[in-house]
């Protein structure tokens, strides 16, 4: 029989990657965690967290991602950097396609999560990182006493309009509809902040400037008026997509594109595992992602010792 | 500090970076920054593998306005190689760290 590099991979290195690795590493399984970036994914751009249970105080993103992989790592979990480009899932033992090499496993599991969506809006492109980002913690100093557009209206485009304010002397957040749907503190908080102008029932339609963001287009979508305005900087959380790009066929997933999964976190193909935000779930959270993970390690073990 | 990084400022930039013989790396980044905290580990990995041919220093944003602002950085992480004085490439956002060893051979 041919030799199997691993028992199991797991593919991506945020809480619900980390956790499948602090699981199976102390299930004393042969496993690898596959990173294309660094640990950490999505929390690392997180300002603060606040609803995830045992820091009373909230933790910062870069903190706990800290913290779970000395926890993960204390077990043995190796963690390589490398990206997935490709799995071969037609046999039972799992071939993965990586930059530079080709390495084998009995069981997989799936934790790339999601990335931002794009409007797909004029300027989006073009001003990536000269005014338009995704990123709060990373570039909301450099509009210190500016104006900037904020778009979405769920919890990720609330907490970090707040956090914004700290910087810039304006914000105006645009949401398609009258209401937030953020949960409910973080609507009063938005709601009681004086830097924060609501544009309700609008959309963000263009992006517009010399060198850097200087101005915007916000269409009001009950009236149909567009109106420009002067804005330094826009930032843009509108939702998310699940990155399953490198995934082919085999793996059955939503109308949206994510993996569906039942409740041992088995996909559609035996031996192939997901957790997390690449997952269909009906929130999105720290909490959930490392619950997910837990059990897919487990049903993974299970596989692998049957 | 990490061995083989320079932490730059301001008022050495052009005499450690524009006037430098070798292929630099700025990696500019500021202590609120959690994706600049996350490269930082790759950065040093990268100086331990190409420091006796790459210049790897950093720049904190915070403390130093004027370089960045001359580049019209406004997002970070940003990595900027310089080589004979001129932008050979620049890299905004986390990348993976095989791309970033790519860029370097590219360059060298």
């Amino acid at each position: 029989m041919k030799s199997v590099d691993y028992d199991l991979v797991i593919i991506g290195g945020g809480p619900a990657g980390l956790t499948a690795g602090l699981y199976a590493s102390r299930a004393r399984l042969n496993v690898i965690l596959i990173e294309k970036l660094v640990p950490g994914g999505q929390i690392l751009i997180t300002d603060w967290i606040e609803n995830y249970p045992g820091f009373p105080k909230g933790i910062s993103g870069p903190d706990l991602v800290q913290n779970m992989s000395d926890q993960a790592k204390a077990f043995g979990l190796k963690i390589e950097s490398n990206e997935v480009m490709s799995l071969d899932l037609s046999e039972k033992v799992k071939s993965l396609k990586l930059y530079d090499k080709t390495v084998t496993a009995r069981a997989v599991i799936i934790a790339t999560g999601a990335s931002p969506k794009k409007l797909g809006i004029p300027g989006e492109e073009k001003f990536s990182g000269k005014g338009v980002s995704i990123c709060a913690t990373c570039d909301g100093p450099f509009f210190r006493d500016k104006v900037v557009a904020a778009v979405g209206g769920g919890d990720t485009a609330v907490q970090e309009s707040i956090f914004l304010t700290k910087f810039a002397k304006k914000v105006y957040l645009i949401h398609r509809r009258d209401q937030l749907r953020a949960t409910g503190i973080l609507r009063e908080r938005a709601l009681a902040n004086e830097k924060i102008e609501f544009l309700w029932d609008s959309a963000l339609t263009g992006i517009d400037g010399s060198s850097r963001v200087e101005k915007i287009a916000v269409k009001n979508l009950k009236s149909g008026e567009i109106r420009e305005l002067s804005a330094d900087g826009c930032f843009i959380w509108i939702g998310i997509q699940p990155n399953a790009d490198f995934l082919g066929n085999e793996i059955a997933r939503d109308q949206f594109g994510f993996i569906t999964v039942n409740s041992r976190m088995e996909t559609s193909v035996p031996g192939v595992f997901a957790a997390g935000d690449v997952r269909n779930t009906p929130l999105r959270q720290i909490a959930t992602a490392v619950g997910d993970a837990a059990v897919a390690a487990f049903s993974a073990e299970h596989y692998i010792e049957n | 500090m990490a061995q083989g990084i320079l932490e730059i400022e301001d008022s050495n930039f052009e005499s450690e970076v524009i006037k430098s013989d070798k292929l630099v790396m700025v990696d500019f980044w500021a202590p609120w920054c959690g994706p600049c905290k996350a490269i930082g580990p790759v950065v040093e990995e990268l100086a331990a593998t190409f420091g006796d041919k790459v210049k790897f220093v950093k720049c904190n944003v915070d403390s130093n306005p004027i370089t960045p602002g001359k580049y019209g950085i406004n997002a970070i992480p940003t990595l900027i190689f310089f080589k004979g004085g001129e932008i050979k490439n620049q890299i905004v956002g986390m990348v993976a760290k095989i791309k970033l060893e790519e860029a370097i051979k590219n360059l060298l």
